[in-house]
């Protein structure tokens, strides 16, 4: 078999989708414009399929803080946080965030996928258990398996199963790591976190819950489910990114467990990359005050999420799960999915589009993402094209 | 991370069968020299769902490690017996 062998299948499904004139994972955003708005194939496009749930990107108070981090500090730091990468900025982002948690420290990671595959990789080896909803992320799913760690999955938000698997574990439950998400990527459903907290007090182990996409969205003070469902003190590690709701790019963990910050000795995707440039760190330490102070903005996504999730509803649409940020349409054919997608973007409505096997249970989903930043108007802009497509299929 | 049965080999292999029929609605022909993902087209979402059901009749948790040596019908049914032997 020759090197280039393995893409035949990729060719295959790339030739598919040029007779089809679609190209989902190649779109150039030709100009952004604001948190909401680009310009795509030459059209004005809203966008509604970016993460970006709180609109911080462009905050005029983060893009004054990046202007002054980038004048005085430089374009990169050049370097690993094991040498030259940390600078003052990086630690005192670990500082605000362990305090925004109440918890004793954090580690700051150059991405959101990094933060999940240095959390893994450097907390887990060969001789220990991790216990994985069956939907977690991509990222969770390499960090397992560059960690060389037993991984055994649960059925998805079944707290239930996961005890049952907890049970056959008999005394290694105990140290077993438990992993799920706050709101998962696909669907927009939550982690029945209250249930899963209580097989962990049943059997022991410890709880890592990544929030990827209920920071800033969940919670009082937008700590995403872990606070929503009152048990911060019970997650033994939060994981979260930088480039959804703070607008950035680079990624987290905290805990109050001391051995923390052993893990930065132990972890390759820390130690052999370079840190967040000072820009990234300075934009994202304002945009977390931003998102603690932000209860007009989590009302505003509430009341835009729901607008969308109703109207879709009403349209007669199959929603993956309950009102949240992502709001994902199910769709049984792929084709139909990707023509879907195309025709939505033909009509200035940028969303994204997941195909099998990324998906749950082989379906495919038109996902969309909802931001505080987007208008009513904006919201309702989106319904009438669905509802547009709703006629023409 | 096993159960505290044992089952023997026929068992475990007309389970799979069983449940892999499902999955390809009895398209194809299966015995224990099949191809997962050759013969069958399955994706590795498909051969990991298809596990939890496996786990729950021979009440043993099946690590996900296991997937890149499992080739055949054969491997896997030979990975389970050994699981359940090791309770």
């Amino acid at each position: 078999m020759g090197l280039f062998d393995k893409f035949n299948g990729l060719v295959a499904a790339r030739s598919e989708l040029g007779a089809l004139r679609i190209d989902p994972f190649g779109v150039e955003i030709e100009r952004i414009i604001s948190p909401t708005e680009g310009i795509i194939h030459g059209r004005h496009t809203i966008l509604a399929g970016t993460n970006n749930y709180l609109g911080l990107t462009f905050n005029p108070e983060c893009l004054a803080a990046a202007h002054r981090a980038l004048d005085a500090e430089g374009t990169g730091t050049t370097g690993s946080r094991m040498a030259n990468g940390s600078y003052s900025g990086h630690r005192r982002l670990e500082e605000e965030l362990a305090a925004f948690y109440g918890v004793r420290d954090a580690i700051v990671f150059s991405t959101g996928y990094q933060a999940n595959l240095g959390m893994l990789a450097g907390l887990t080896g060969p001789n220990d258990v991790v216990l994985l909803d069956a939907d977690c992320h991509a990222s969770i799913y390499d960090g397992c398996r560059m960690s060389g760690a037993e991984v055994i999955r649960f059925r998805h938000n079944n707290a239930d199963d996961l005890a049952k698997r907890m049970r056959r574990l008999g005394a290694r439950a105990t140290d077993t790591l438990i992993l799920v998400e706050g709101i998962y990527s696909m669907l927009g459903d939550r982690a029945p976190l209250k249930e899963i907290v209580d097989v962990k007090r049943e059997f022991g182990g410890y709880l890592l819950v990544d929030e990827a996409h209920s920071l800033g969205v969940l919670g009082e003070r937008g700590r995403g489910l872990v606070e929503e469902a009152g048990v911060l003190a019970d997650a033994d590690f939060i994981v979260g990114t930088f480039s959804k709701s703070l607008g950035g790019a680079g990624g987290f963990c905290v805990s109050d467990l001391p051995e923390l910050d052993l893990v930065r000795y132990s972890s390759r995707p820390y130690i052999f990359t370079a840190s967040p440039s000072p820009a990234t760190i300075a934009s994202t330490r304002q945009a977390l005050r931003v998102l603690a102070e932000g209860h007009e903005l989590r009302a505003r996504l509430r009341a835009n999420f729901e607008r969308l999730h109703s109207g879709l509803t009403a349209l007669g649409y199959t929603l993956g799960a309950p009102p949240s940020p992502v709001i994902a349409v199910v769709f049984d054919d792929k084709v139909a999915t990707l023509k879907f997608w195309r025709d939505l973007l033909d009509r200035g409505v940028y969303v994204n589009l997941m195909l099998p096997p990324a998906t749950p249970n082989g379906v495919s989903l038109i996902r969309c993402s909802v931001s505080a930043a987007h208008t009513p108007g904006q919201i309702d802009a989106v319904c009438a094209a669905f509802a547009d497509l709703r006629t023409v299929t | 991370m096993t159960g505290n049965s044992t089952f023997d080999y026929p068992q475990i292999l007309a389970e799979i069968c069983g449940e892999l029929v499902k999955v390809t609605l009895g398209r194809i022909a299966i015995d224990e020299d099949t191809e997962l993902l050759g013969d069958l087209n399955l994706d590795s979402l498909q051969v990991m769902n298809l596990l939890l059901h496996v786990e729950d009749r021979f009440d043993i948790s099946i690590p996900v490690s296991i997937l890149p040596d499992v080739k055949t019908v054969k491997d896997l049914a030979l990975r389970i017996e050994n699981l359940t032997r090791e309770g």
